[in-house]
């Protein structure tokens, strides 16, 4: 992974300092609270509910096991002794003290990790695919560009006050989506042309929250150096045109659609036109520089299935059935990609001690060459095992709560915080989460029922990716009391690109007391009316809409 | 008055002034885009002449000037609330695209938080808020000794420079 040099190093020391010195003209009273509000919140601090949140950046997801533990620590010295994996791949500390922040940034800086970005109108933290640089089928490792985009994001003059967040998606895939690049203002696909060159796929104007989109193409080959000055050319026209009147379109998308795509392609191309080749322009040197950063780490020569592989899946059905779901193929021979499902029956999506981080870390030291990466569905992976070690890894992981084998399935929900936490939230939606969790705890069960994704999300703003659901959950605020919206059909494109869509919503809504049942009452008619080994979304599109929503509401009358 | 900090010394300077369209235009008066496009060869002298400025607002873009600019001894652009951020866009493309040398001052809701972005946008005179502390203000210039970007002080992003 990216290892930072003197420059990157300084600069994240000289950020700690500035924000420290932020703070205390802020609790000096020298600042008022509006506008401090973007200096914490680019340096990731929420207030939200009950105490503020902070926002630690796992950038593009990698992480190494020296900041795993030290963010442990840090939820055991500063916080309540546990964090939550975010939706973007990053961090959440739930209760920390707002002026022991700083602190907690310096300790954090000390293993290269900060907060910077992680909130506000700026350019996010950029997401990718959590299997970067370990699966055949990419066209390259996008981690390299990832990073590059990061620091060409951190601290940019000119588009820290945008008119709104600002977020970068990076896919590597060929016909797939890994990263859900077409629900982000901007989405990278790197893509080899016909003369064999790199470039890049650039999607402008998708995103989520109350108006959702899918994001359109932009430029359909972009050269490979010239990303960061096209980047700046699409932000510098979002920075002059974007609305900032009304925070509710002030997004990129809004403009995108305001303009349309062949308008909104002409200011960026007379903009990029004039910048292209000048200093900004990337080089190969620099390329080459971070590439060198994401060098394969030192395999062994090994075969595919070893026989003390083979024996433990003869031996433990259960073994076998975590290997067939939350195991995937590596592009290394011998070796496996595990994920470690923080899906725990009664633990909320994405949540994780600090035992547990410590815990992982002596896993990851011991099996997977001290790395790990955060996943945009709140699970941790495990990226380059040894498949003759998987069985004690298993066995470990179960022990740890980790090895719940439903990737994928119906209880590995997305989740966000929602109102247990959030202060935007209409709507608890842990409580929801884990009353489906535990309505339907039967493996078997799920298993029969295959891979289905149910997002849940507190508010229109729609952290927990409620549109891109099979199943969506939107809580909704009805004078005071929370109920729960659902949609069908939504598709994060996943595996396939070109299977994208946003969810229709079925209904009224329901209460949450409600809500097991109503998923059970979709369920149940998706198993009655399926076809042989066809998947739930694919037995709703073919059903239609309306047929699911008679069966849940009866028929219209 | 506002405070004012200029090349990275305090000031003490308020000569250059907003004045209406309807107003006269004498030594010292900031014109608005408007006025100056619809007069313009009858200011032009005044302004190649270093007798008056120009003051841009935040939704106006800096090609709406142009080559212009250069016409001018000063240009300030209004920052209507800090959170706006046209504005350094705006002195980037006037330094960087029309070539302009002269004075670039932040007017408006102008905090010591946003000089060091400014500065790496073209500003060199910056008229900050009454309430703000000018000695926290000015050590805010050297808050990074490094920058990842190319920007108008350095045109050179770090990595052309990296070692």
């Amino acid at each position: 992974m990216y290892i930072y040099d003197e420059y990157d190093q300084q600069l994240l020391n000289e950020r700690v300092a500035q924000f420290k010195g932020q703070m205390e003209r802020y609790l000096d009273g020298k600042i008022a609270e509006d506008e401090f509000l973007p200096l914490r919140l680019q340096n990731g601090i929420y207030v939200q509910r009950y105490a503020p949140m902070l926002r630690v950046a796992i950038p593009y997801g990698a992480l190494n096991t020296a900041q795993l533990r030290a963010l442990a620590k840090v939820a055991r010295d500063y916080d309540k002794g546990y964090a939550h994996f975010s939706t973007r791949q990053n961090l959440q500390f739930n209760w920390p003290k707002l002026e022991e922040c700083p602190q907690i940034l310096a300790d954090l800086a000390e293993v290269q990790m900060h907060a910077v970005q992680t909130s506000g109108n700026c350019i996010r933290n950029t997401t990718t695919d959590e299997y970067a640089g370990v699966i055949a089928e990419e066209v390259t490792d996008p981690r390299p560009y990832c990073e590059i985009i990061r620091q060409w994001s951190t601290f940019h003059p000119e588009f820290a006050f945008l008119p709104r967040k600002f977020k970068i998606a990076v896919n590597a895939v060929p016909g797939a989506d890994r990263a859900a690049i077409q629900m982000h203002d901007v989405g990278v696909n790197i893509v080899r042309n016909d003369a064999g060159d790199i470039g890049y796929r650039i999607l402008v104007g998708g995103g989520l929250g109350r108006t959702p989109i899918l994001g359109e193409e932009i430029c359909s080959f972009l050269p490979e150096e010239d990303l960061l000055t096209y980047l700046d050319a699409i932000i510098r026209v979002y920075n002059q045109f974007g609305r900032r009147d009304n925070k509710y379109k002030a997004r990129i998308k809004i403009l995108t659609k305001a303009l349309g795509i062949e308008r909104m392609r002409e200011l960026v191309d007379a903009e990029f036109d004039r910048i292209r080749d000048g200093a900004g322009k990337l080089t190969q040197e620099e390329l080459q520089r971070v590439k060198k950063h994401f060098t394969d780490p030192a395999y062994r020569e090994l075969q595919n299935n070893p026989a003390e592989l083979e024996a433990a899946k003869a031996e433990s059905p259960a073994f076998a059935r975590w290997l067939g779901r939350n195991v995937r193929a590596h592009k290394k021979a011998g070796y496996a990609v595990v994920t470690l499902t923080l899906k725990q029956i009664g633990t909320p999506p994405g949540d994780v001690t600090a035992e547990q981080m410590d815990a992982v870390a002596d896993l990851a030291d011991k099996y997977s060459f001290g790395e790990l990466r955060s996943t945009h569905q709140q699970n941790l992976v495990l990226a380059d095992v040894e498949q003759s070690q998987l069985f004690a890894l298993w066995q470990e992981a179960k022990a740890l709560g980790l090895a719940t084998p439903t990737l994928g399935l119906l209880t590995d929900m997305i989740c966000c915080p929602g109102g247990d936490f959030c202060a935007l939230a209409n709507a608890k939606s842990i409580p929801v989460a884990e009353a489906i969790q535990a309505r339907f705890d039967d493996l078997d069960y799920l298993y029969d029922l295959g891979e289905i994704d149910l997002n849940i999300s507190g508010c229109m703003n729609a952290c927990g990716h409620h549109h891109v659901g099979h199943i969506g959950v939107l809580g909704v605020d009805k004078k005071g009391e929370e109920f729960y919206q659902i949609s069908l059909g939504g598709n994060s494109g996943g595996n396939h690109t070109e299977e994208a869509s946003l969810g229709k919503i079925l209904g009224p809504s329901f209460a949450r007391e409600q809500m097991p049942d109503v998923i059970a009452r979709i369920l149940d008619f998706y198993v009655a009316k399926r076809s042989e080994g066809e998947s739930f979304l694919e037995a709703y599109r073919r059903i239609g809409h309306a047929a699911y929503k008679e069966a849940v509401y009866g028929p219209a009358n | 008055m506002a405070q004012l900090i200029k090349n990275g010394q305090l000031i003490q300077d308020s000569a250059w002034q907003l004045v209406e369209d309807s107003a006269e235009a004498t030594s010292g008066s900031l014109i608005s885009l408007g006025r100056w496009q619809s007069e313009r060869e009858a200011l032009l002298p005044a302004a190649q002449a270093g007798d008056i400025g120009l003051y841009l607002e935040s939704d106006q873009t800096a090609d709406l000037i142009g080559d212009d600019a250069s016409s001018f001894p000063i240009i300030a652009i209004n920052f209507p609330k800090f959170a706006d951020g046209r504005g350094y866009s705006a002195a980037r493309l006037l330094r960087e695209r029309h070539g302009y040398k002269g004075e670039l001052r932040a007017v408006g809701d102008v905090l010591i938080d946003q000089l060091f972005f400014m500065k790496r946008c073209g500003f060199d005179s910056y008229a900050l808020r009454d309430d703000q502390e000018l000695e926290v203000a000015l050590a805010a210039f050297s808050t990074f000794t490094a920058c990842y970007q190319n920007d108008v002080a350095d045109p050179r992003p770090l990595f052309r420079r990296r070692a």
